[in-house]
């Protein structure tokens, strides 16, 4: 034994180096792509707030100017308060969503879950159009309101009905893998309902909860269509940076409120790393998925819950699709399909929706396989820990970057004359580098949650049989994850329909988005109109999500019957 | 299997996207392809790049199109690498501004001793050449008004009465360029001492200062809003849509900004450039600018677009361009301090 220990480590640890080795490199790429497509182009931007208009070095005189006027803080404190208001209002009513998604026996679990995602499908557009025909000065309830639905209201209203998905689909991950053998021995042990809540399931959500509450507080605070539309005069960190950018061409002042931006980014990263470190694989080898029994009481109230907000979301999305059916709001109510003869509205018509589905498409591919391997390389690589923590740092940035700052940035670093990719500036491939980018950071974290539930003992067991790390991620990792890998695809393809603010800088005469085709239209007057591309991107990207919940089932069927007890 | 199955679908991706932004595209046509920025609107578009390619057969136009923030913005973004040959409809604020930054590539075109002298640069040769002006008009929703008993107001001054509390949209001109024309109008007509008192005073009739020159007249148009200050022809072509509005002039004068054509430094296709900057000063040109503005370069076009009002021109206040962009960053952080800061969401 003891002759026979020490040869038996050198083996290992040989037959490991070349595996670590062949990650670490792979891991040093990524860094290097992460840095092309993330951190060069935001510095690029961000770096000029330390300079004035003319391009001279002045230190933090943009800084101090910036914060020594009144209305910075005024739209900080709306900023905080809005992004606050909209958490805690999101994440609970995700968490009873997910909770009635995956917990209790629910009638027609599908379509909830279906009408669940559908804000996700909508650019930022749709909910601030809607809720002007419902709660306008000529909408349909606008005594309901007590007031102007322009304002700290309206921003609430469609932002919760914007961040909803993003939260829910966190609370569903979190909630869906849970051990019933911890339930089991609580009741066993005789545990009151309440006990169990808080002793199993609230601390096994506990990293969901916090991510999901991240994620809408960063999403509140950088999202500037919604404000925009219905804010009327309540400014925010966000419209700070489209005036000094869009309205005053200072990129000086607008880099300054958008490193401003990155404070929430910052916060959410260390909190991040401070609650992974705690965060144990919940699916261990072992482990014996748990599977919901009806319960009459419990039911019906989650039924009645989840029917209250499927009504709420329904609702907003079928009023912008009467109201792409309306000839001339509010004064002609006669309805005509002459609002989805887009050519009439933007020069391009059509053709900029069949640009975003080639976008959309070459973002889903392109970003699920660098953020799938990026995550696993990141969470599988042993040691070499600071390398780790950029990555984690890096891919955490975009989720707090304001669109304009990143789509400027880009210009800024990809279409310097001494860039070798120049070549890439105003093509279609630089609108996919540029979204698969801005959306890098819940992909990543998808990514890593569905690793993160996979016992190690998986990776130690091929070690031991000598089996090379790259075969172990094709044949038992990538599979497992594939749920996931298909979420991150739709959640790019998706997102891909809908994104303006980065993507408006960078298109070209013949890759014209239809996303900013809304937002142009919707600037010209044509609401309608407007109404109508943004559910015709619904549409599409609903009709994506039903192909792959299909696909799903099939895949599920076949390479996740493992998950069954 | 796995992994090089994702890599073949990665090397597979690329390549498509490669395909797709056109590497295969029209590189070895004919024609000299012109890329044309400009913000007008979308409706325009087709017909402008008709018409030119129709006398310019070996030029086609490829638009970069958007709003004028967003344009000026992105050109400035593009200084050191400009990715534009003309800019063909762009305010001639934001023009001088690249000629100060050295953008611009000075060019007299053929027809530019025909127009007006207040739509040339005044340089020789010229840095940009106007095509049309348009107004900061008020949008006046009369269904509105006859539902809640308000009169028609004539002047700016009309505008502070009380009764018409809350009820007033126009746009902030720290986000947008027809705001700052219509502040800067205000300041010249009444001078900068009784323009900030005016402005006190329409803050307390001021329901939202919004992000868009066009929007005001928009919600005016859909009765969002009983008025709006704002861009002229987006209010005339609401009017042409079945909006109850009407567009009034106010009598004491108004604010104003061209839009205008310019040549970019550094254009790989400087004549292809100055054909269209000579057929952007044409009378042919001038006068499809026509039907769609009141107020064009050329003084022997006579075209009075649909709903237009009647005596824009005689109205326009005498704005001095240059004091405008000089004075910019101090009136936009005096309009902030007084009426930006304070813009807590309020009860209507």
């Amino acid at each position: 034994m003891s002759l026979a220990a020490p040869t038996s480590k050198i083996a290992l640890r040989i037959s490991l180096s070349r595996d670590d080795l062949l990650m670490r490199v792979g891991l040093v790429a990524l860094v290097g792509v992460l840095l092309l497509i993330v951190a060069l182009p935001l510095w690029a931007l961000l770096a000029k707030g330390f300079e004035d208009r003319d391009g001279h070095y002045v230190g933090l005189a943009n800084y101090i100017s910036y914060f020594s006027t009144p209305a910075l803080f005024n739209s900080a404190l709306n900023s905080f308060h809005v992004a606050a208001v909209c958490t805690a209002i999101v994440v609970p009513a995700a968490f009873m969503y997910a909770y009635a998604l995956t917990r209790t026996v629910l009638p027609g679990k599908w379509l909830f879950q279906g009408i669940s995602l559908i804000p996700i499908f909508a650019p930022s557009l749709l909910p601030g159009l809607a809720l002007v025909y419902l709660f306008g000065n000529q909408g349909f309830f606008k005594g309901l309101i007590g007031g102007s639905i322009y304002g700290f209201d309206g921003i609430v209203i469609a932002q919760v009905f914007y961040c909803f998905p993003h939260a829910t689909m966190i609370m569903v991950t979190a909630l869906a893998t849970a051990d019933a053998r911890l339930y089991e021995a609580a009741d066993a042990l005789g545990a009151s309902k309440i006990r169990v809540f808080f002793t199993v399931t609230l601390p096994g959500a506990k990293y969901g909860l916090i991510s999901a509450a991240l994620v809408v507080f960063t999403l509140v605070i950088t999202d500037f269509g919604i404000a925009k539309v219905i804010g009327g005069n309540f400014n925010v960190l966000a419209t700070d940076v489209y005036k000094q950018v869009i309205g005053q061409q200072n990129f000086s002042m607008g880099a300054v409120v958008g490193m401003v931006l990155l404070a929430p980014a910052a916060l959410a990263f260390l909190v991040d790393r401070l609650v992974q470190r705690k965060q144990v694989a919940l699916l261990t080898a072992r482990a014996v998925p748990l599977i919901p029994k009806p319960k009459f009481g419990r039911d019906l109230f989650f039924t009645a819950f989840c029917t209250l907000v499927s009504a709420g979301i329904l609702a907003i999305l079928g009023m912008a699709a009467w109201g792409s059916l309306i000839k001339y709001w509010p004064y002609n109510l006669s309805l005509t399909l002459a609002n989805y003869e887009f050519a009439n509205f933007d020069a391009n018509g059509w053709e900029s929706y069949f640009n975003s589905l080639r976008m959309a498409a070459g973002t889903a591919i392109v970003g699920t396989a660098l953020m799938f391997v990026g995550a696993w390389l990141n969470e599988k690589t042993r040691g070499f820990g600071v390398i780790r923590g950029i990555v984690q740092l890096l891919a955490f940035l975009p989720m707090a970057v304001p669109g304009i700052v990143l789509g400027l940035g880009y210009i800024f670093f990809f279409n310097a004359p001494n860039n070798p990719l120049n070549f890439l500036y105003a093509t279609m491939a630089i609108l996919v580098i540029n979204t698969v980018a801005h959306f890098y950071t819940v992909g990543h974290l998808t990514a890593t949650t569905a690793l993160k539930q996979i016992d190690p003992e998986f990776e130690s067991v091929s070690a031991s049989l000598k089996v090379p790390i790259w075969k172990t991620f094709g044949r038992v990792t990538a599979p497992i994850c594939l749920p996931a890998i298909l979420d991150i695809a739709i959640y790019l393809f998706v997102n891909a329909m809908t994104t303006v603010s980065s993507v408006i800088f960078l298109y070209a005469p013949d890759t014209k988005l239809a996303s900013v085709a809304a937002v142009n239209i919707e600037e010209a007057g044509t609401t309608a109109a407007a109404a109508a591309l943004c559910l015709v991107i619904v549409v599409t990207s609903a009709a994506v999500k039903a192909l792959h919940l299909l696909a799903d089932r099939f895949l599920l069927g076949r390479l996740q019957a493992w998950r069954r007890r | 299997m796995g992994k090089t199955s994702i890599l073949r679908r990665v090397v597979l991706a690329g390549a498509t996207v490669l395909a797709a932004t056109g590497f295969g595209g029209s590189a070895w046509a004919q024609k000299t392809k012109l890329t044309v920025y400009t913000a007008i609107e979308n409706e325009q578009l087709e017909p402008f790049k008709k018409a030119f390619e129709a006398d310019n057969p070996t030029i086609e136009i490829a638009w970069v199109r958007d709003s004028t923030g967003v344009v000026t913005a992105k050109l400035i973004a593009e200084k050191d690498n400009p990715r534009a040959d003309v800019i063909w409809g762009l305010a001639a604020s934001s023009i001088g501004l690249f000629a100060s930054l050295g953008m611009i590539e000075p060019y007299t075109p053929a027809n530019a001793a025909a127009l007006k002298p207040m739509f040339k640069s005044g340089k020789n040769p010229e840095t940009w050449v106007g095509m049309d002006a348009y107004l900061a008009v008020l949008c006046f929703n009369t269904a509105e008004a006859e539902k809640g008993k308000k009169a028609k107001p004539t002047s700016w001054a009309d505008l502070t009465k009380p009764e018409y509390k809350d009820s007033i949209v126009m746009p902030n001109p720290a986000s947008s360029g027809t705001g700052y024309l219509t502040v800067a109008g205000w300041l010249t007509i009444m001078g900068e001492d009784a323009g900030w008192k005016f402005m006190d005073a329409l803050h307390q009739n001021v329901a939202q200062y919004l992000h868009s020159g066009s929007a005001p007249c928009v919600q005016a148009a859909k009765g969002e809003r009983l008025m709006g200050i704002g861009f002229d022809m987006r209010g005339a072509t609401e009017k042409t849509k079945g909006a109850p509005i009407d567009l009034i002039v106010p009598k004491e004068g108004l604010g104003w900004e061209m839009e205008v054509t310019a040549i970019m430094k550094g254009t790989k296709n400087l004549e292809a450039a100055k054909k269209l900057a000579d057929y952007s000063s044409s009378l042919k040109a001038n006068e499809m600018y026509g039907k769609y503005y009141a107020i064009v370069a050329n003084p022997t076009v006579k075209s009075m677009p649909v709903n237009y009002p009647p005596d824009g021109e005689k109205m326009m206040a005498k704005m001095d361009v240059e004091w405008m962009a000089k004075n910019r960053e101090r009136i936009l952080a005096e309009w902030t301090k007084r009426y930006d800061g304070k813009s807590a969401p309020k009860a209507k």
